[in-house]
């Protein structure tokens, strides 16, 4: 339901309900001009209301129930009984409406022009029309229309027709005045007056009201005994078919006094009639509940039944946040005593204090459960709005989208509702919006028409699971790729390394999507970043799932409650912190002894985790506690024994897993997490602190901040060494290179950069086949040729074989290896050059002497046509030391060529963009020849030759472009923006003779 | 109950009082409806990243309090080691927090004619935490503002 709607009828419903008990004060008490305002305000901020939301039935009730007020307020209508019995029963019509409001979220269909009509009657009147108004018993007539018109549940198709019968008698007053003139014949009446002897007339009178109305079709409220009870009971006292002839008469009378319709008054008694034949009696059947003791209480019994199953309004109690909030904090602090207790408890085997503490605990609980549910709303509350979203985007976007939600009543913490509220949102609004295809595209992709997205949600573990999918196009990684490479969020080298999902994480990434470049390149990713970070603040997390084509699919995690998380807790440096336990994923004890080991990686500390490097945070160093040195940090690869015993809590934040290193582990406990003073507030490593159970105050870790702190110290060290020690270092080639070494045929290493390689697999051998006399095994949906180093390599028939891939854009290849030894970063720099085939030459690599692998070798072995068959290059002609500059965006060709030209004796300096080449100019770099390619995201190699041309050190230093294409258009560009030659991509004989040449004429020109 | 300046019985001059506060060798006084506890040395906890006054956390009867040791704040040298001092709690914001002194005096109630404006030669850490000086016998009193002390928004760079 709308929240202004629900609102609305909240407020409304109280209204009304004040608005009862000061109108009955009113006709107690009609001079008192203070009530009378006060009511009349009520009624008009109802109207105002109505007018707003636009509900123009109500409004206009109410319009015609405040006119009246306004008379009896400027004193021109006196407050008579009959005048107030009118206004409530326009609030009971109002009521009427509200609950249909409330049933079907819109006003019902209906006319109450009669009621309008006799309202304004009058307020118009000086007095109350005679006709209408024989004076009824002043307290049973206010009160039987209230009743009349309390609710109507049962509000169904028939009713309309009925309804109609009711209104032609003259409305629930028109009744109201027949039942009294039928009674008062009654009385008068010798042979019937005997029967009612010691009945309370007023409630009989308000029975039979409620009654007639309800067999009239109007609203039903009769709380009186069942008809054929009532017959029973008055055939008793001797009541015959003959006194219900008269009193069916008597009533007839009093309908045509009333100038009600014949017709109308002939289909009353046909109806009566009609009843008489289920209980014959009907008529006198009131009487009874006044020989039935005490009828006040039965009626209020019967009411507050009546009204128990009725509106929202009356089931409600409205609280506000804060008394919650303050029971809350009570509630948890509780806890923690009870915690306090229990932890005191236990020093203590035998204690008469256990079985009372037992059971306070158990108390403690179901109150922290109670107070708990009263912050519980059904996750429904925040998906109201979605239906309309969703509505409005399909129409704008001419899509068809199906809206499903599932789980609406699954509850959570209200105040963790308000904050998924705005994400979840997003997420839809995403999916509609990016997610979802047009009719068209879908019809093409072959899919039906309606685009389906899916909302659910359910509890699992303390957790409430929320996913939202839908069938639409799914996330396009390439254009991630893409994008994600463009913003300068990864480099190519790390995204061959990843995988699709890893990939499709980025749209996560702040900075990922900016704006109206994201829409269309990403297919969806506007403000993600956002939304993981809400979802990540109150400790949930996110998950994506897409496949391209089928959908995607969002996991959102998050927990019930934030009052009171279990934290774990751990002790750095003598210091306890917590670790709220919903991103701890596992606890790693490691000593010198365990399978576990620390490792280093140029000083960075890793553990290696079923076979995964888990990046590790030393907390001392990160909070400068000043411990013990982290042995791990300086050591050599005897590192981790400097400390007896480490443990690592790895924690989990999205999908980034860090390793904690700290001291020792305590046990978890329970902890209310309390805002830090705002002094503190600037340190992103805390979320809060809190008291523990033995009372001392105790810092609560953010993994979030670890990571990003993390994240930031991983980027300045990377900018240290990438920075710094490129430019005294890495700008003469020699800067430290990954390298995966690998054994293939022989004892002696052989390495190959890292960052040529794609991916290290392990394939059963019995999934290889053959083609062509190659080796090839289906991989990712293609077939990836197998090529052996060893030349003398015979292919198991069983087992695992292990493969290293390496991979161009959609090619694979993999070459076969007989172990993978390690991953080392060393200098690459190759000694002895080799005559082999397939062999760069020897580098000295973590110590050992190490075949350099020559992948273009096996490239152009698996696919001939990768490169030309060239020669291979020739040793290089005396031109020693001469530094060149790559320009290239691709990791992979920089690590191709960077070992080529080592090889023929050039200094490599490898840059993956016109921005770095000209920061490097900035920074006084000189180089003798510079090889760019032409097409690179941002500055193109066109531009960056004309910005070197143009001036500055770089000026006369000559360029070689580098491309794959070499149209003669090209060409003439090249030339005009200032390059000196043009070579194509991987033809090394003509790249190295044309460095050669640049050199030379440079050389000669100089 | 409000700050209190209290015109005595006797029609005397108005008068306010102070609990007086030795930080290093200055004698300083905060206004006595300001100060909640006194307390001696407490176990606190260390929050690492922390501003350098913040010499951590302790939790007073349930509440957790930001220690900040004046001496720092006030940018003077640290206590000797070993000399643990003592803290006055008072609230700022609806926070608590104990100022760490080297000692807590008695309250001492003075008269608005021995008070003086901070000289303007004052330095400027102290001119910001102080509200003015009251000229007493044995020597001056400085009146330390709470709120400027804890307001870290408009810290000044000390």
């Amino acid at each position: 339901m709308d929240d202004l709607l629900s609102e609305f009828l909240t407020e409304t419903g109280e209204s009304l309900e004040s608005l009862d008990v000061e109108l009955v004060r009113l006709e107690q008490d009609p001079n008192d001009p203070e009530l009378l305002s006060n009511i009349f305000r009520l009624v008009h901020t109802i109207k105002g209301t109505c007018g707003f939301l636009g509900l123009p039935r109500l409004e206009s009730v109410a319009h015609a129930g405040e006119n009246i007020l306004g008379k009896f307020r400027d004193g021109e209508l006196p407050v008579t009984p009959h005048a107030v019995s009118l206004i409530l029963e326009s609030l009971d019509a109002i009521k009427n409406l509200l609950t249909a409001l409330e049933q079907t979220e819109a006003e019902p269909e209906g006319d109450d022009s009669d009621l309008i009509a006799r309202l304004n009657a009058m307020a118009n009147s000086k007095s109350a029309p005679a006709a209408k108004a024989a004076p009824a018993p002043e307290t049973a007539a206010p009160e039987a229309a209230a009743e009349a018109g309390e609710a109507a549940d049962d509000i169904d198709d028939e009713e309309e027709d009925v309804a109609a019968l009711i209104d032609r008698v003259g409305g629930i007053s028109a009744v109201d005045a027949a039942v009294e003139l039928m009674y008062r014949k009654i009385m008068k009446d010798p042979e019937l007056a005997p029967f009612f002897d010691g009945v309370d007339m007023i409630l009989l009178h308000g029975r039979q009201v409620e009654y007639m109305t309800a067999a009239l079709g109007g609203p039903d409220n009769y709380s009186g005994d069942d008809p054929a009870v009532v017959q029973k009971r008055m055939a008793d006292k001797g009541m015959n078919g003959g006194h219900y002839d008269r009193i069916a008469a008597y009533l007839r009378d009093a309908l045509v006094e009333l100038e009600v319709q014949h017709s109308a008054i002939d289909d009353v008694f046909e109806l009566i009639s009609a009843l008489r034949e289920q209980a014959v009696g009907e008529t006198a059947d009131a009487a009874a509940p006044g020989a039935e003791g005490p009828a006040g209480k039965a009626k209020a019994a019967s009411r507050s039944e009546q009204s128990g199953q009725t509106s929202v309004a009356s089931q409600s109690v409205r609280i506000t946040v804060d008394l919650l909030e303050n029971l809350m904090t009570m509630v948890s602090e509780l806890v923690l005593s009870r915690n306090q207790l229990l932890q005191i408890l236990r020093k203590y085997e035998e204690s008469e204090f256990a079985a009372p503490l037992q059971r306070l605990s158990l108390v403690t609980t179901d109150l922290q459960e109670g107070v708990m549910k009263t912050r519980m709303q059904p996750i429904g509350n925040a998906w109201s709005k979605l239906p309309r979203i969703v509505r409005d985007l399909s129409h704008e976007l001419d899509k068809k989208i199906e809206l499903e939600m599932f789980g609406a009543e699954t509850e959570l913490d209200r105040q963790v509702l308000e904050m998924i509220k705005d994400p979840l949102t997003h997420m839809v609004r995403n999916s509609a919006d990016h997610g979802v295809e047009t009719v068209k595209e879908r019809a093409v992709a072959g899919k039906p028409e309606t685009g389906h997205i899916t909302l659910n949600a359910y509890h699992e573990g303390g957790h409430i699971i929320i996913e939202i999918s839908d069938d639409g196009r799914g996330i396009n990684v390439e254009k991630v790729r893409a994008k994600a490479v463009a913003n300068g969020l990864a480099t190519e080298a790390e995204l061959d390394a990843m995988s699709e999902k890893q990939i499709q994480q980025f749209i996560f990434k702040a900075g990922f999507s900016t704006a109206e470049k994201v829409t269309n390149v990403s297919g969806r990713g506007v403000g993600m970043d956002v939304v993981r970070s809400n979802i990540e603040r109150i400790g949930g997390h996110v998950e994506l799932k897409s496949v391209t084509g089928k959908g995607s699919t969002f996991v959102v995690k998050i927990p019930l409650t934030l009052a009171i998380v279990s934290a774990l807790i751990v002790e750095c440096a003598g210091e306890r912190f917590a670790i709220p336990q919903i991103s701890v994923d596992e606890l790693v004890r490691v000593s010198p002894n365990s399978e576990h080991r620390l490792e280093t990686i140029n000083d960075t500390p890793v553990l290696r985790l079923r076979n995964r490097l888990l990046p590790l945070v030393e907390l001392n160093e990160l909070l400068k506690l000043g411990g013990a040195p982290a042995p791990a940090g300086q050591a050599e690869d005897d590192g981790a024994e400097a400390r007896s015993e480490t443990f690592i809590v790895v924690a989990r934040v999205g999908t980034y897993s860090v390793g904690i290193v700290v001291d020792r582990v305590f046990e978890s406990e329970e902890i209310v997490v309390k805002p830090v003073t705002p002094v503190l507030r600037e340190i992103s490593i805390f979320s809060g602190n809190t008291i523990l159970g033995d009372g001392s105050v105790i810092m609560i870790l953010d993994p979030n901040g670890i990571a990003q702190a993390t994240g930031e110290v991983l980027a300045a060290e990377t900018m240290h060494h990438g920075g710094k020690g490129r430019d005294s270092r890495d700008a003469r080639g020699s800067d430290r290179t990954p390298m995966l070494v690998f054994r293939a045929g022989g004892d002696e290493p052989k390495a190959v950069p890292l960052a040529l390689v794609a991916r290290l697999e392990e394939i059963d051998r019995t999934t290889i086949e053959e083609s062509n006399g190659t080796p090839v095994v289906q991989y990712r949906g293609q077939l990836m040729p197998l090529i052996a180093v060893d030349p003398a390599f015979r292919l198991e028939e069983e087992g695992r074989q292990h493969v290293v891939v390496f991979q161009d854009s959609d090619r694979s290849m993999g070459v076969m290896v007989d172990a993978i030894v390690d991953i080392v970063e060393d200098r690459l720099k190759v000694e002895i050059e080799s005559a082999r085939e397939g062999v760069l030459g020897t580098a000295v690599i973590a110590g050992k002497a190490t075949d350099v692998i020559d992948t273009a070798h096996y490239l152009r072995r698996a696919f001939g046509d990768w490169f030309q068959k060239a020669p291979r290059p020739s040793s290089n002609g005396g031109v020693s030391a001469n530094r060149v500059l790559l320009v290239d965006d691709s990791p992979f060709f920089r690590n191709l060529l960077t070992p080529l030209l080592s090889v023929a004796g050039y200094e490599v300096t490898a840059v993956q963009g016109g921005e770095a080449a000209l920061g490097l100019r900035e920074s006084g770099h000189d180089f003798d020849v510079i090889i760019s390619d032409i097409e690179m995201p941002g500055m193109n190699g066109f531009d960056l030759a004309r910005a070197i041309k143009q001036d500055g050190a770089w000026k006369d230093t000559p360029i070689v472009a580098l491309s794959s294409y070499a149209s003669k258009a090209d060409l003439e560009k090249g030339r005009a923006v200032g390059f000196d030659d043009y070579v194509v991509k991987l033809d090394r004989e003509a790249l190295l003779q044309s460095l050669t040449q640049s050199l030379s004429a440079h050389r000669g020109a100089a | 109950m409000t700050a209190r300046k209290t015109s005595s019985a006797g029609g005397e001059e108005p008068t306010r009082e102070f609990v007086t506060i030795t930080v290093g060798k200055q004698l300083c006084g905060i206004p006595v409806l300001k100060v909640q506890d006194v307390l001696g040395p407490q176990k606190i906890t260390r929050v690492p990243l922390a501003p350098p006054e913040v010499a951590g956390l302790l939790n007073l009867r349930g509440r957790i309090v930001t220690a900040i040791d004046l001496r720092c704040r006030l940018g003077l040298e640290a206590r000797p080691e070993g000399d643990e001092g003592m803290s006055v709690v008072v609230e700022h914001g609806g926070e608590l927090y104990s100022l760490t002194v080297d000692s807590v005096g008695e309250v001492l109630r003075l008269p608005a004619g021995d008070f003086e404006t901070n000289p303007a030669t004052l330095d400027a850490v102290w001119r910001h935490f102080s509200e003015g000086v009251y000229r007493l016998k044995e020597g001056l009193l400085v009146v330390l503002n709470g709120d400027s002390l804890l307001d870290y928004g408009s810290r000044v760079a000390a």
